[in-house]
């Protein structure tokens, strides 16, 4: 919200040297945020004074434009020789001319210069030049402003050009500040200066017949309504140039003298109003629900379907007016309207925030009923409007109606040593009673357990948490004292936290680079991952409202995203790119969407609380990498050695899963966007909890990928769920160890890892390890089947093991290995 | 050596002739010295210190000698012998050393060429900075929670008494689930993570909650509709705002060292009254130290209490939140928020394993 400070003025006592900064450091500290302070004029110099016409002479120019050649006389016996473009002025009238030597704002500066033939000794000036307001249409004729000056006054002053207005965010609980009243009150509650109230006078209520009658039908909809009827209004008169100009300054544009009128009292007292043209209504106003089927032309010229719950105002005919948000096209002022009615009501908050949202219509209006309104001000506002219309338009008030439907005020039960308990710090009962004073609320005689009442225009005041507040913002946020609350002793971090930690290290430490990306993905990223139509991943929850068409759905694989990521690097010239992310992915468990409403007045049952959370799709944390090109350079870094290969992120997937104190095995699966023939799906005690490998050609191919780019992707929060936290130690066994090698030759079908494991599970409890160090295929065994040579250590705890013993184990597992895969020793 | 000499002796050398040992060992000398590398040393150590030399050949005479010339004789050829032993033996360390300095100097590399025995890759700062702050609560004994990014709109907004037509709610703001009727979205703030927590533990309770949250803001230099807050909660008997001060004085100090402090506002939120804006003092800043407006915070509201089932006759509490890019935008002068997140390698390299 701008505040003028000249118009800020008129109802506080500001000392005069308080600049436009103090202002806002003051209402900053009250809660009101600082947006700018813009200083109009501030680079304005003189002489700029009002002039007289004398006469002028026309003269058509070859560029087809035709300026005027003006006797203007700007002192008591000088008179300029001035060459202007504008044509909308006569001889005598007073205009506003810069001198020579003049700077108008912006930096322009005026001196006698030669144009069209002539030597112009200054500039006659429009509006805007002198930033007085938007209007360039010609040159500012005082008379039309309803100015009369002397020629030679100083226009600086006469026009109040030099003015500082500080701009302020208000907070969604303080429509009551949305005003200067407002404001002026929130300044001197702060500073004690002293204000008045605008809105402070006796606005008396005269019914006769020639008022238009008004109702308000639906409960709810509206707490007041007063209706002022006018006629024998002169709709060409102007608005008065201090009201155009304080307008301006709050940054809204001069439309007619009703309309500025109804946005200058709204600015000056923070009560919206609408004046709506009487002869275009058709009997009585009505306040109440639109009902179905109702289409309304806005002042926008917008036509809109109603919401049978939205609130209109309405004459016999229908809808006239969306209520507090805009009026209709149809009963609008124009240049022949002579009867208005001024309309001044306080329509319910919620109603009007959901209307306006409804219809993505937010109006100077709708913006403070949404906040809250002080439902005191529609007597007095309307009678402002009316005897302003009177002056500046000629109009003459024959009646008014009210409709007063306001409940009493608020009364709050509070402990006086509520706020010293709240705020942590002793407050006397003075200074709290001062507190709530100065915000307006009354307060009974009891001694301590007092009952406050709140004034109309704190609609947010509904609790006496809310009375803290008034109280601490009062006295003011410095005054809490600083004490480090005691934590009973926790528990640190919780073993899924710690191992989050080590596995995004580990990832980090095998060369990749974390990433945060957009959780979101398209059918497209899908399409180039190439993963299956009837594969789940496809089945994602999509966003009603998505930042981006091609991104609607929440992504079912990190990939989806990361790869993206991949891709941007990959443009960006990194062509070595190995990076890794962390996240949540969505997968929704259910067809249909739809969560509980609960209820909020006490704590929902379990059974609401289960339905709730089941209705909320299941988000495990996955941790995925995309690796490609180079891992690791030679011996220097001039000499190019190893890329990342489908073995790198298979082993790096395996040591994920190790660090969650697991052990995995790897089987071959086919899975989008793997290569066949190169991924594995990593398994945990025979769950798959993620794969690893080499990306499909193609998927790298579409990306733009180094060639042979590999990737893994894990489920987290499963490996998480089944981690081993604590290891079992085993005694180290010191004796000398035994080994032996062997060499099976299996079918091609065979993984090497099978006949290890085969091995592993039938050494008996000698085994130490079992590593398997070639496998060969070749002219030395026959076709489809290749050799597979382990190593196996054997060690016992009590002895030197003899070498009938190892022979006996070596015969078992070879023995075991002909059984299970038709092994034979090569 | 010392045995008789049985044999012809083709060189005429007589162990008793003083001078022509002294000229068999000065050649000797010599020649070891004269001796350029390791090879040519060993042909003189054949020639002057070998079986075929002039000294092994006088030795093997003192068998024919009488005896009373055998000792002066074999006093003399050992001398002779150990002085060419020693003047062999400098000779060749001396050569082995040289050797060896070449051999070192012709082997230097540029060590700057030298390669990382195993790159690493880099953390995002994001992660660090979230960690860095749960590590300053877990030290003060509260506990790390986490929720859904994806959330009911009843823990987003119902149970922290935003009611349903509150601004907040639009869709300008906030990205819901299709359908809108499904009452589902991607949670505007972390604190619904405080609903959950107050549902599901009994006081005293003090969490933080790091988290994702979304807002729909363009990428720009200072929005992204994806970023990170963390939240705090305290629910105890007896807390005041005086804890929360003290709670985020420490939480600055931490994170910012001994001159950080912070200067609460005040402000407006739906879920805490009263509500504050929170500066912190930032000790570091770039053009000397200044106020730097943080985070949010404030009383939990009543009505937030009721709808989690807490007593708010009984209990209070506080609650407060900042933003983690902001933080680390101030705290590592990143300038621009897309480099947060566009995933460009080369800025979570920057900051390396940790903050």
């Amino acid at each position: 919200m701008r505040i003028p400070l000249s118009w800020l003025r008129e109802y506080i006592q500001i000392p005069a040297e308080t600049s436009a900064q103090d202002i806002a450091d003051i209402l900053t500290r009250i809660g009101f945020e600082e947006e700018e302070i813009i200083s109009y004029g501030a680079d304005i110099v003189g002489p700029i004074v009002v002039g007289e016409v004398l006469e002028f002479v026309e003269e058509p120019q070859s560029n087809g434009k035709v300026i005027r050649w003006c006797q203007v006389r700007v002192g008591a016996d000088q008179i300029n020789g001035i060459v202007c473009g504008a044509r909308n002025f006569f001889v005598g009238d007073k205009v506003v001319v810069s001198l020579p030597g003049a700077v108008l704002p912006g930096g322009f500066a005026i001196a006698g210069r030669k144009t069209y033939g002539h030597v112009s000794d200054g500039m006659i000036c429009s509006a805007r030049e002198l930033m007085l307001s938007d209007d360039h249409e010609g040159i500012i004729r005082l008379s039309e402003l309803g100015i009369e000056a002397e020629v030679g006054t100083d226009a600086i002053e006469l026009l109040g050009l030099i003015d500082d207005v500080v701009d302020i965010s208000v907070l969604p609980d303080r429509g009551y500040a949305m005003s200067m009243r407002g404001i002026a009150r929130e300044i001197s509650t702060a500073t004690g200066w002293a204000w008045t109230d605008p809105a402070a006078f006796e606005a008396p209520i005269k019914n006769s017949d020639k008022a238009v009658q008004g109702s308000i039908v639906d409960a709810g909809a509206a707490s007041r309504l007063v209706l002022r009827t006018m006629d024998n209004f002169n709709p060409t008169a102007p608005s008065p140039q201090w009201m155009q100009r304080r307008l301006f300054l709050a940054g809204m544009r001069s439309i007619s003298l009703a309309v500025d009128i109804t946005n200058y009292i709204m600015i000056e007292m923070g009560q919206p109003l609408h004046a709506f043209d009487a002869d275009k209504l058709h009997g009585a106003i009505q306040v109440r629900n639109a009902g179905k089927g109702v289409v309304l032309e806005t002042l926008d010229h917008v036509q809109r379907n109603l919401d049978p719950s939205d609130i209109v105002i309405a004459d016999d005919n229908g809808a006239v007016a969306l209520a507090g948000t805009m009026g209709g096209a149809a009963t609008e002022i124009s240049e022949t309207t002579s009867r208005i009615v001024i309309e001044a009501a306080c329509f319910s908050s919620g109603n009007v925030a959901r209307t306006s949202r409804a219809h993505k219509l937010s109006s100077e209006a709708s913006r403070r009923f949404e906040r809250g309104m002080d439902n005191e001000l529609g007597p007095s506002a309307s009678a402002r409007a009316s005897a302003l219309l009177t002056e500046f338009g000629g109009a003459h008030e024959v009646g008014a109606i009210e409709v007063d439907r306001r409940e009493s005020l608020r009364v709050i039960e509070m402990n006086v040593n509520f706020p010293s308990k709240v705020i942590g710090t002793p407050l006397t009962d003075e200074e709290v009673r001062h507190a709530l004073i100065a915000v307006g609320c009354t307060i009974d005689d009891a001694k301590s357990d007092w009952k406050v009442t709140v004034p109309s225009w704190r609609t947010d005041i509904v609790g006496k948490a809310d009375l803290v507040e008034e109280v601490i913002r009062i006295v003011g946020y410095e005054r809490i004292p600083t004490v480090v609350p005691t934590a009973p002793s926790g528990l640190g971090l919780t073993p899924a936290q710690r191992l989050r930690r080590r596995v995004s290290h580990l990832v980090a430490q095998a060369g990749a680079v974390e990433v945060l990306s957009y959780p979101f993905m398209g059918a497209a990223d899908l399409d180039a991952l190439r993963i299956p139509l009837d594969d789940p991943r496809r089945k994602a929850v999509s966003l009603a409202n998505p930042i981006s068409a091609e991104s609607p759905m929440m992504r079912t694989t990190l990939l989806a995203p990361l790869m993206a990521t991949a891709r941007r690097n990959v443009g960006r010239g990194h062509t070595d790119v190995a990076v890794y992310e962390m996240g949540l992915v969505v997968l929704p468990t259910s067809e249909t969407l739809s969560a509980p409403q609960l209820p909020i007045d006490k704590r929902p049952t379990d059974e609401q609380l289960n339905q709730l959370n089941e209705s909320v799709p299941f988000q495990p944390e996955y941790v995925a990498a995309v690796l490609g090109g180079l891992i690791q350079r030679g011996e220097s870094v001039l000499t190019l050695s190893k890329t990342w290969s489908w073995s790198d992120a298979i082993g790096l997937a395996l040591r994920i899963v190790e660090t969650a104190g697991l052990t995995a095995e790897t089987v071959s699966m086919e899975r989008e966007p793997w290569h066949p023939g190169r991924v594995a799906a990593i398994s945990v005690d025979g769950n798959v909890v993620g794969f690893a490998g080499e990306l499909h050609p193609r998927v790298v191919e579409g990306y733009g990928l180094p060639a042979r780019s590999c990737a893994l992707e894990l489920d987290f929060s499963a490996l998480s769920a089944m981690a081993q936290h604590i290891t079992s130690a085993t005694l180290l066994r010191s004796l000398p160890k035994a080994t032996f090698d062997v060499a099976l030759v299996v079918p091609q079908s065979v993984p090497a890892a099978v006949v290890r494991e085969v091995i592993e599970r039938n050494a008996g409890e000698l085994l130490e390890s079992a590593e398997i160090f070639d496998v060969y295929t070749g002219a030395q065994v026959a076709e489809s089947f290749k050799s597979v040579a382990v190593a196996v250590t054997l060690r016992a705890a009590d002895r030197t093991l003899t070498d009938a013993e190892i022979g006996a184990v070596r015969e078992q597992v070879v023995q075991a290995a002909s059984d299970t895969l038709g092994a034979v020793l090569r | 050596m010392s045995a008789p000499n049985k044999n012809f002796d083709p060189v005429a050398v007589t162990p008793l002739s003083a001078e022509q040992i002294d000229q068999a060992v000065q050649a000797a000398l010599e020649a070891f010295a004269a001796a350029s590398d390791l090879e040519e040393l060993k042909a003189a150590r054949l020639a002057h210190a070998g079986d075929r030399s002039p000294i092994a050949l006088a030795n093997r005479e003192i068998g024919a000698l009488p005896p009373a010339a055998k000792a002066e004789a074999g006093q003399r050829i050992g001398k002779a012998r150990s002085q060419i032993k020693e003047a062999l033996d400098g000779r060749e360390l001396d050569l082995q050393n040289q050797r060896e300095q070449r051999m070192l100097l012709e082997e230097t590399e540029d060590v700057s060429l030298a390669t990382q025995i195993q790159p690493s890759g880099a953390r995002h700062p994001l992660t660090m900075i979230a960690e860095r702050v749960e590590d300053v609560f877990v030290a003060m004994g509260w506990e790390i929670v986490e929720g859904p990014e994806l959330e009911a709109e009843w823990y987003n907004f119902d149970a922290l008494n935003i009611p349903g037509d509150h601004p907040a709610r639009s869709m300008q703001d906030t990205f819901y689930v299709d359908p809108v009727e499904s009452h589902l979205l991607l949670r505007t703030q972390t604190s619904p993570v405080q609903a959950r927590t107050m549902l599901t533990r009994t006081p005293p309770i003090y969490v933080a909650a790091p988290g994702k949250v979304f807002r729909t803001d363009e990428l720009d230099a200072t929005h992204t509709p994806v970023f990170h807050q963390v939240e705090g909660l305290a629910i105890d008997k007896g807390l005041t705002m005086a804890h929360l001060r003290g709670t985020l004085d420490h939480f600055a100090q931490a994170m910012f060292g001994p001159e950080a402090k912070t200067r609460l506002r005040p402000s407006f939120f739906p879920f805490t009254e009263p509500s504050a804006e929170l500066d912190l003092w930032f000790p570091q800043a770039k053009g000397g130290p200044r106020w730097i407006e943080w985070g949010g915070c404030g009383m939990v509201n009543p009505a937030v209490l009721i709808a989690c089932g807490i007593d708010p006759e009984v209990y209070s509490g506080f609650a407060f939140g900042m933003g983690l890019e902001r933080t680390l935008m101030f705290r590592h002068t990143v300038t621009d928020m897309r480099d947060m997140v566009e995933g460009d390698i080369r800025f979570s390299r920057q900051f390396g394993m940790d903050l």
